[in-house]
């Protein structure tokens, strides 16, 4: 039980840290903490290939995305530009939007919270498999692991449409430049 | 305490102090090797035939002034090297080195020569290795200067492009292997085909193996891609504000990440500890031999290429290097599919 508290208290701590931080450097690097905190929670229940899996594609590849934009957006500090008096919910337009779902959110945590019933003990689950999750995902899943793998796609295209600098008019006498 | 816990914790103690020792060992072979290639003799003065000359190197380097830039961040530049050193001796904990064994009838129950055994330990290595990365574009990133940004930006997009690559071959082999256990891989390779070929991945897998190769070279940041720290371009990369023991760990980071991909390798392709002639309880004297030739083709190639450019770095990462792996891939599936479905 106290490996669970240290990990559910280092990503909840992580998490909170995230959001308190003004360097978005350090936001990055504190998710990335959390994301590792959650592997270990992972791992506690024996799911060793999803605890893997979240180093690899969160903390590994997303997050190094990440940091790599934040890095070359220079961004240093977040401006601080309005008053810090004023009560969150006189401030402009975005951040009012921003206050009334952050109440809405409390509210429906409260809400889960309270629905839950109050034994904390779970049903373990048997232990699954690379091979049993692999078999799941092309069989009982397959249709919606395609349609995923077309969006990714889709997006991918996306991406580099949207990245590609020369216009139509320069033919493709400018790609390999 | 169980004999067994002591002698995993033996085991642990014994991988730390020899990655460590690697280290040191590959500095003098790197040297050494260099020199002859370059028709020089290379460290001679330190101890015999200059056996101590990474001693002297790490006493050097520990009474040298630690230095940090002004306006670097305290806090990262500190744990930049901290990430890279601790990365580079975790991936080694998952990789088995030799055979279980009972030490002789010391156990009454034998323990694998290895950290620890995880089903998915490739994946764990690749994870590790991922992680790795962040050291060095923080250490780009708090020296706030221009050569050691642009150094870890460099490092990062190039172990970013050569991961994939090098996913790709390790897929390769967990489809022939059936499973994503090294040991399970290592044991796989047992035995020989028609009496005397060892039933190496290599055989198997030539095109893993290059490509492997390729992308190791490639995540390890050596020559002749090693464009985080090109001197011409970068002074010396991302670690250009680094002095002392800091600039130490990256060191020591550079050279435990080659062991790792190098047993790695060993592992997958070179049939790990199974060997003829020598039993199966020393197989780790055949494991060392293997990992051994695959570090001296790191040094071979780093002192006979020159380095890249780096937008032939990225085209070839790109496009020569990720189709043929996924070819590759499809080609063992296939294989796989016709010879065992």
């Amino acid at each position: 039980m106290i490996p669970f508290y240290v990990f559910a208290s280092l990503a909840v701590v992580a998490s909170l840290l995230v959001i308190a931080q003004r360097n978005p450097i350090y936001s990055v690097l504190l998710l990335i903490a959390s994301f590792g905190a959650l592997s270990g929670l992972y791992v506690l229940l024996d799911g060793y290939f999803i605890a893997v899996v979240q180093i690899i594609i969160y903390a590994g590849a997303i997050m190094v995305l990440f940091l790599f934009v934040v890095m070359l957006l220079n961004a240093p500090h977040e401006d601080t530009d309005y008053d810090e008096r004023t009560h969150p919910l006189r401030r402009r337009g975005a951040m009012r939007f921003g206050a009334v779902l952050a109440v809405a959110l409390a509210v429906e945590l409260v809400w889960a919270l309270g629905r839950s019933s109050g034994s904390s003990s779970f049903a373990r689950a048997p232990a699954p498999t690379v091979a049993a999750i692999g078999r799941s995902l092309f069989n009982e899943y397959s249709f919606s692991f395609e349609v995923t793998s077309i969006l990714i796609l889709v997006a991918m295209v996306g991406a580099v449409v949207l990245a590609r600098r020369d216009s139509p008019a320069s033919g493709g006498a400018a790609k390999d430049r | 305490m169980s004999p067994v816990l002591v002698a995993q914790l033996a085991i642990t103690l014994v991988v730390f102090v020899a990655l460590l020792s690697a280290a040191a060992g590959m500095v003098y072979v790197e040297r050494k090797v260099a020199a002859s290639l370059q028709q020089r003799i290379g460290p001679y003065l330190v101890g015999p035939k200059g056996l101590l000359q990474p001693l002297a190197d790490v006493i050097k380097l520990m009474f040298k002034e630690e230095l940090r830039p002004s306006a670097a961040d305290a806090l990262l530049f500190t744990l930049a090297p901290v990430i890279s050193a601790t990365a580079a001796f975790a991936a080694f904990a998952v990789v088995p080195f030799g055979a279980s064994t009972t030490f002789f009838g010391l156990l009454d129950e034998p323990v694998r020569l290895q950290v620890s055994d995880v089903n998915v330990g490739i994946l764990v290595v690749f994870a590790i290795a991922s992680m790795g990365v962040y050291g060095i574009v923080l250490a780009g990133w708090s020296s706030n200067s221009k050569y050691s940004l642009l150094g870890g930006l460099r490092s990062s997009a190039q172990m970013i492009s050569y991961e994939l690559s090098y996913g790709l071959a390790l897929a390769a082999v967990l489809l022939i292997g059936n499973s994503l256990s090294l040991t399970e891989i290592v044991d796989a390779q047992a035995g020989t085909w028609l009496g005397f070929i060892p039933k190496w991945y290599l055989l198997l897998q030539p095109v893993g193996f290059a490509i492997f190769m390729v992308a190791g070279i490639a995540e390890t940041n050596r020559a002749p891609f090693d464009f985080p720290e090109a001197e011409q371009e970068l002074v010396a990369g991302y670690h250009t504000e680094y002095s002392s023991m800091r600039f130490a760990m990256f060191f020591l980071a550079e050279y435990i990440n080659m062991v790792t991909v190098s047993a790695v390798a060993a592992d997958l392709y070179l049939g790990g500890w199974h060997g003829p002639l020598i039993p199966a309880s020393f197989g780790w004297i055949w494991f060392l031999l293997k990992v051994g030739a695959i570090l001296f083709f790191y040094v071979w190639m780093r002192w006979t290429l020159p380095r890249y450019r780096y937008d032939q770095l990225m085209r070839f990462g790109w496009k020569v290097l990720l189709p043929l792996a996924v070819l590759n891939l499809l080609a063992t599936g296939a294989g796989v599919l016709f010879f065992e479905g």
